[in-house]
């Protein structure tokens, strides 16, 4: 037997990040995915439920109840989830016993971004030769223009999910170019399903706020409430039509309330934006917060129950000026080994 | 099983390639026309039958033999199995190639050629690939009107190559070259046609001569 003498510690050591991602096999996905049935029904017993009916949501809830975290991001929590969710997919083996490759673009690389645009291509093509052959027989061009507003092209991070494989923001470039060139030829309806297959839909408004209608109480006055919020303040305004400019606040006058000029001039800011200071009547209750939080909770609430009595454009308006925003700055914690959120202890050289 | 391998060797032409096209075809899908004369590849001097109006003329004759030659090497390596590929890095005929590499049950790659592919494959794809047999270059230029880098690799790695020489390009390191034209798209037609034509027939004679054998 030999017998290694004097060897430096570098031969020793493998270097184990030239190996590449490690691979999965099939026998050991398997393996955990049997595992997991058996912890699921393990769990259910533990939790006093029927191991037969035991669903994601109830795993969730009882890994929650067992292994309470109070880490803040969800994904460092413990999870137990299906075996395909965790462990991501990844190329098999390309190529049979005989050492032939199954796909015909293999020696390529990159096999699956390559057919893609092989096939986008040959759909181009035949959408030329359908035109061809009707302008042959002079039928006219269908021109239906697709919803170009409703939709859009799959992101790099999905088309790198779909093929597997990683495309580079040149490749991708190019196969938007291709699929854009692809719609915008008049007969592109044939091949419709196709381009839908990277094609996604994005909602139109984003969370179309609705604007309630007004209020009348009994005296038929019209009026409409507004809730807003600032630091740790809330506040709930009535604005009332027909006014004289009155505001008062938790059944007291704004004057004796805010004694500070500023708090009142925050207060008075969205009438005096849309010009009406003196033609409505304000009613509001406050809580929480200090001077300088409750104006703006109160600034915000008004804003929200004016909007009933105006205009859409200037509902706009007030967006854009920032009355319709929730502020979201909040006190910042202190860390530890620093005096306060961001000040540090005095430096001292010796 | 050594019978299936030797039988094909012994005789010139065991897959009747020379019945597949004739001086006509060539002639008919423009195969005989060059370049201009400023164009001309020294190397190719032999190959060129004359000049007429500054565009040379491809000998036809020098053709049918080389692609006889080419086309009888190509059926072999495919009745024996081989992996061939199909190499052009012509933006017109890269589709037609791929179809025909996909209609033939055989590999293609008309598209930009990575550096290691041949001689780093074992890095690239996983240990263990297998490397093409044979290459077939419908084009032997890359988009730079530079000879492609294939070429030379294939000859590191000792693959026998087929080519389709034009008057441009350095006919040195190809194996069976085949002096044609290489632009028009009725010559890659019938070049892709051929080529598609062999490699069926000769995968039909194996799959026939197995069966025979298996009877026995």
């Amino acid at each position: 037997t030999l017998r290694l003498i004097c060897t430096t510690a570098a031969v020793q050591r493998k270097n184990v990040g030239a190996s590449g991602p490690e691979k999965y096999t099939e026998a050991f996905i398997k393996k955990q995915i049997e595992e997991f049935n058996l912890g699921k029904r393990h769990l259910a017993n533990m939790m006093g439920e029927d191991p037969e009916t035991f669903t994601q949501e109830d795993i969730d809830r009882a890994i929650a109840y067992l292994f309470p975290s109070g880490l803040f991001d969800k994904q460092a929590r413990p999870i137990m989830k299906h075996p395909t969710e965790v462990f991501p997919e990844q190329r098999k083996i390309q190529w049979g016993e005989d050492g032939r490759p199954f796909h015909f673009l293999f020696y390529t690389g990159k096999q699956s971004y390559y057919s893609l645009m092989h096939e986008t291509y040959e759909k181009l093509l035949n959408v030329q030769k359908h035109q061809d052959q009707l302008i042959a027989q002079d039928l006219p061009l269908q021109k239906e223009k697709r919803n170009l507003a409703g939709s859009r092209w799959l992101t790099k991070i999905e088309l790198e999910e779909m093929l597997l494989e990683k495309v580079s923001d040149d490749d991708y470039s190019r196969f938007i170019k291709l699929l854009q060139k692809l719609v915008s030829l008049p007969c592109a309806d044939i091949e419709e399903k196709y381009i839908q297959k990277f094609s996604k839909e994005v909602p139109v408004q984003l969370q179309k706020v609705v604007i309630e209608p007004l209020q009348h109480d009994e005296r038929g006055v019209a009026f409409s409430t507004g809730e807003g919020k600032r630091k740790t303040a809330r506040a709930t305004a009535v604005v009332y039509d027909n006014g004289t400019g009155k505001i008062t606040v938790n059944g007291i006058d704004i004057l004796h309330y805010f004694p500070v000029v500023q708090d009142r001039e925050q207060l008075l800011f969205p009438f005096q934006f849309l010009g009406r200071i003196g033609k409505h009547d304000m009613v509001c209750t406050v809580s929480g917060g200090g001077r300088s939080a409750q104006a703006g909770a109160i600034r915000l609430a008004s804003a929200k129950a004016l909007r009933s009595f105006v205009t859409e454009k200037e509902v706009e308006f007030m967006r854009q000026a920032g009355l319709l925003t929730v502020d979201p700055r909040v006190k910042e914690r202190k860390k530890p080994g620093q005096e306060g959120p961001r000040r540090k202890f005095t430096w001292k050289k010796r | 099983d050594d019978k299936l391998l030797t039988e094909p060797l012994s005789h010139p032409d065991f897959f009747s390639v020379k019945e597949l096209f004739t001086l006509k075809d060539l002639f008919n899908a423009r195969v005989h026309l060059g370049h201009k004369k400023g164009c001309r590849h020294r190397f190719m001097e032999p190959y060129i039958f004359g000049c007429r109006l500054d565009q040379d003329i491809i000998d036809l004759e020098q053709t049918v033999q080389h692609l006889q030659l080419a086309l009888n090497f190509t059926a072999h390596v495919a009745y024996r199995g081989g992996i061939i590929l199909f190499v052009s890095r012509r933006r017109q005929f890269c589709h037609l190639v791929e179809s025909t590499a996909r209609a033939c049950g055989e590999y293609a790659h008309t598209r930009y050629w990575q550096g290691g592919l041949l001689t780093n494959a074992p890095v690239l794809f996983g240990p263990g690939v297998r490397l093409p047999d044979l290459l077939v270059f419908l084009s032997t230029l890359n988009n730079v009107f530079e000879p492609h880098v294939a070429i030379r690799d294939a000859a590191k790695m000792n693959i026998p190559t087929v080519g389709v020489v034009d008057t441009n390009c350095n006919p040195c390191l190809i194996t069976y070259p085949v002096p044609g034209n290489d632009d028009s798209p009725a010559a890659m037609e019938l070049y892709c046609k051929l080529f598609r034509m062999t490699i069926i027939r000769a995968k039909d004679k194996r799959r026939q001569s197995e069966a025979i054998e298996e009877l026995r």
